[in-house]
C-alpha cells in the first residue's frame, strides 16, 4: 500500500461518512483518485464494512451482551477453524476470536434478554461438537468500544478564543 | 506617584487584546484565533502526572530541572536530529519556551545590543528583547518567498551592535519552514559576523512536507546556538508551561543563574508529565500531527477556493492567506469578518510589518467548525 492509500483508509476509519470531496482535500489528492482507492479497497476486502456505532442504552432499547470464553478441542488439519466457523455462523454471535491463555475462543454474543443469551449458550454453543466448556460473563456497562467513549468524555473546547500572546 | 518603568511602558500592548475584548461580548463565534492545539494532553501523560501527585512528588527539583528529564531531552534530540548535548550542563528545563526566550535574551544582551528578528513572527520576541535591554531589529520577509528569511536581507541589517538572530522555523504565524540550504546560508552569515543564534523550534514536530532541520546540526552553528523547544504544541501541553533550552555549557550556566533567582525551577508535576511525553508519547504526537496535516490540506484548499490566496504552509498549524485583493486592510477585514460573520482571525500586522495584507487562521479546530468557518468566510468575501 502506498502512503496515499493509507491516508485515505485512515480518514475513513475515523469517520466512514466523510465525503469523497473532503477526503480528497484532506489527503491532497483528486476526487477520482480517492474514489478509485476506495473502490479497490472494497473490492479486495481491505474495507470490511461501514457500520454505525449506536448507543442503544441511551436510546432506551438496551441490548444484552455476553463474553463467553470457550474451551474447545482442536482438530487435526483444521485446528480451531471448523469449530469457530460453526459458532460464528449464528447471527446471535457478534464476534469470535481465537485467543491465547487458558481458554481457546472468545465469543461475544448479543441478545434481547439475559435469558435469550443464556439459552443460546446452553442450547446451541455448549452443545457444539468439540466444545468442552464455556464460561459466560455478562456485560454490565460499556465504557469504551472501538476507540469511542460511551460514558463521560473530554471536556468541551476550553481554549480562550484568542491567546493573548500567541 | 513616581512613573513606572520606562522600558516596559515603551513596549506596546499586544495587538490581539482588542479582539479578545470584542469577542467576549459575542455568541456563536468560531475562533481561528487560538494558538494552541484542540487536543487534550494525551491520557498517558496526564496519568503519569496524577500518579506522581498520588506518590507525593511535590518538591522543588534541581534548578536545571530533573536530571532524568534532561537525559530524555538529550536522547530525543539525538534520536531525531543526531545532535548531542551534555544533560548535566547543557540543558535547562524552563517554564515553557516563553521563559527560555526571556532568559536567553537576558543572558546574551548588554544594553543597546541588537537582535535580528525575521518578521512576521511570534509576538513576544521583540518585547522580550526590549525587556532585556536590547534593540529588536525587524527583518521583513515576503509572501512571494514563502515568508522565509534570506541571508542577504539579514546581512544588510547587521551593524557593529548586532549580537544575535532569532530564528523560528516552522514559523508562527506563517507556517513557513526552511530547508538546509536556506538555513545554512543564514548560519554562515552568523559565523562571519560572530552572532549568536536563538532558534525557537517549538513547532519542529509539526513539519508536514519535509523533515525538520534542527539549526544546531548545521556546520558552524552548534557553538553559537541556543536551541529552544517545549511540549506545548507537539504533545498538546500548553497549560503545563514546560520547555527547555539546549546550548553550550557557558551559556546555559548564565541562563541558569537567571532562572535560579527568578523561577527556581519548573513545576515538578509538569516535568514528570514531560518525561512521560518524551518516553512514550511519540505515537500520540504522530497521530495529532497526522490530524493537523489533514485539516491543513482541507482548510487551505477551502481558503483558495473562496479566493483567499494561500500557498500550502509547510509547518505549524496556521494558514496565513492574503486578503489584499478585497481592498481592505487586514485589521478592517478581521474586524468586519468577526462582526458580520462571527469568525475570529488575527490580522497579520500584529506579527510585524511583513504581515500587512494577511490574516492568521489557526486550523487546529474541529473539521466541522473549519468547514462552517469557510462557509461564513465565503459569504463574507462574496459581499466585499
Amino acid at each position: 500500500m502506498n502512503p496515499l492509500q493509507t491516508a485515505v483508509l485512515r480518514v475513513l476509519e475515523l469517520d466512514a461518512r466523510t465525503p469523497v470531496s473532503e477526503i480528497a482535500a484532506q489527503v491532497g489528492a483528486t476526487e477520482a483518485e480517492v474514489e478509485a482507492i476506495i473502490v479497490a479497497a472494497q473490492k479486495n476486502g481491505l474495507i470490511r464494512s461501514y457500520r454505525t456505532r449506536i448507543d442503544w442504552e441511551r436510546a432506551g432499547q438496551p441490548r444484552v451482551f455476553a463474553f463467553i470464553d470457550v474451551s474447545a478441542t482442536p482438530e487435526r488439519g483444521s485446528g480451531y477453524d471448523r469449530i469457530a466457523e460453526r459458532i460464528y455462523r449464528y447471527p446471535e454471535v457478534h464476534s469470535v476470536y481465537l485467543v491465547s491463555g487458558t481458554q481457546d475462543l472468545r465469543v461475544v454474543v448479543e441478545g434481547e434478554t439475559i435469558q435469550a443469551v443464556a439459552n443460546f449458550v446452553a442450547e446451541r454453543l455448549a452443545t457444539i461438537d468439540g466444545v468442552r466448556g464455556t464460561q459466560t460473563n455478562f456485560l454490565l456497562k460499556k465504557y469504551k468500544e472501538d476507540g469511542v467513549f460511551f460514558t463521560g468524555a473530554e471536556t468541551e473546547d476550553a481554549r480562550l478564543p484568542v491567546t493573548p500572546s500567541a | 506617584m513616581k512613573p513606572l518603568s520606562e522600558k516596559i511602558l515603551s513596549v506596546p500592548a499586544s495587538g490581539i487584546r482588542r479582539f479578545f475584548d470584542l469577542v467576549a461580548e459575542m455568541d456563536d463565534v468560531i475562533s481561528l484565533g487560538v494558538g494552541e492545539p484542540d487536543f487534550v494532553t494525551p491520557w498517558r501523560v496526564r496519568e503519569a502526572a496524577i500518579w506522581s501527585l498520588e506518590k507525593g512528588q511535590t518538591t522543588y527539583t534541581s534548578n536545571y530541572g530533573l536530571l532524568e528529564l534532561r537525559i530524555e531531552v538529550v536522547k530525543k534530540m539525538r534520536e531525531r536530529y543526531g545532535v548531542e548535548w551534555d544533560p548535566k550542563s547543557e540543558v535547562l528545563v524552563t517554564v515553557g519556551v516563553s521563559e527560555a526566550l526571556d532568559t536567553a535574551f537576558r543572558a546574551l544582551l548588554n544594553p543597546g545590543d541588537e537582535v535580528l528578528i525575521p518578521e512576521p513572527c511570534y509576538v513576544s520576541y521583540a518585547p522580550c528583547v526590549a525587556f532585556a535591554g536590547g534593540v529588536p531589529v525587524a527583518v521583513p520577509t515576503r509572501a512571494d518567498s514563502g515568508f522565509r528569511a534570506n541571508a542577504t536581507d539579514i546581512a544588510s541589517r547587521i551593524t557593529p551592535r548586532t549580537k544575535a538572530i532569532l530564528l523560528s522555523y516552522p514559523t508562527n504565524p506563517t507556517g513557513a519552514t526552511m530547508d538546509t540550504a536556506g538555513l545554512q546560508a543564514i548560519v554562515d552569515v552568523c559565523v562571519a559576523h560572530d552572532l549568536y543564534i536563538i532558534s525557537d523550534e517549538i513547532y519542529d514536530r509539526l513539519s508536514y512536507d519535509a523533515p525538520h532541520v534542527c539549526v544546531a546540526t548545521l556546520p558552524g552553528a552548534y557553538d553559537r546556538t541556543i536551541l529552544l523547544n517545549g511540549f506545548s504544541k507537539a504533545y498538546a501541553m500548553t497549560g503545563w508551561r514546560i520547555g527547555y533550552a539546549c546550548a553550550p555549557a557557558a551559556i546555559i550556566e548564565v541562563m541558569m543563574k537567571i532562572h535560579q533567582y527568578t523561577m527556581l525551577c519548573a513545576p515538578i508535576t509538569a516535568q514528570i508529565a514531560a518525561m512521560e511525553a518524551l518516553r512514550r508519547g511519540d505515537r500520540d504526537a504522530d497521530e495529532m500531527c497526522a490530524d493537523y496535516d489533514r485539516r491543513r490540506r482541507l482548510f487551505v484548499k477551502g481558503l483558495n477556493d473562496i479566493g483567499l490566496d494561500c500557498p500550502l504552509p509547510g509547518g505549524a498549524f496556521y494558514a496565513f492567506p492574503s486578503v489584499k485583493r478585497f481592498g481592505l486592510d487586514a485589521e478592517t477585514f478581521a474586524e468586519k469578518l468577526l462582526k458580520d460573520e462571527r469568525v475570529l482571525v488575527v490580522p497579520g500586522p500584529v506579527f510585524g510589518d511583513g504581515g500587512v495584507g494577511h490574516i492568521r487562521c489557526c486550523y487546529a479546530t474541529a473539521t466541522e467548525k473549519l468547514q462552517e468557518a469557510l462557509r461564513r468566510m465565503e459569504r463574507f468575501v462574496g459581499r466585499l
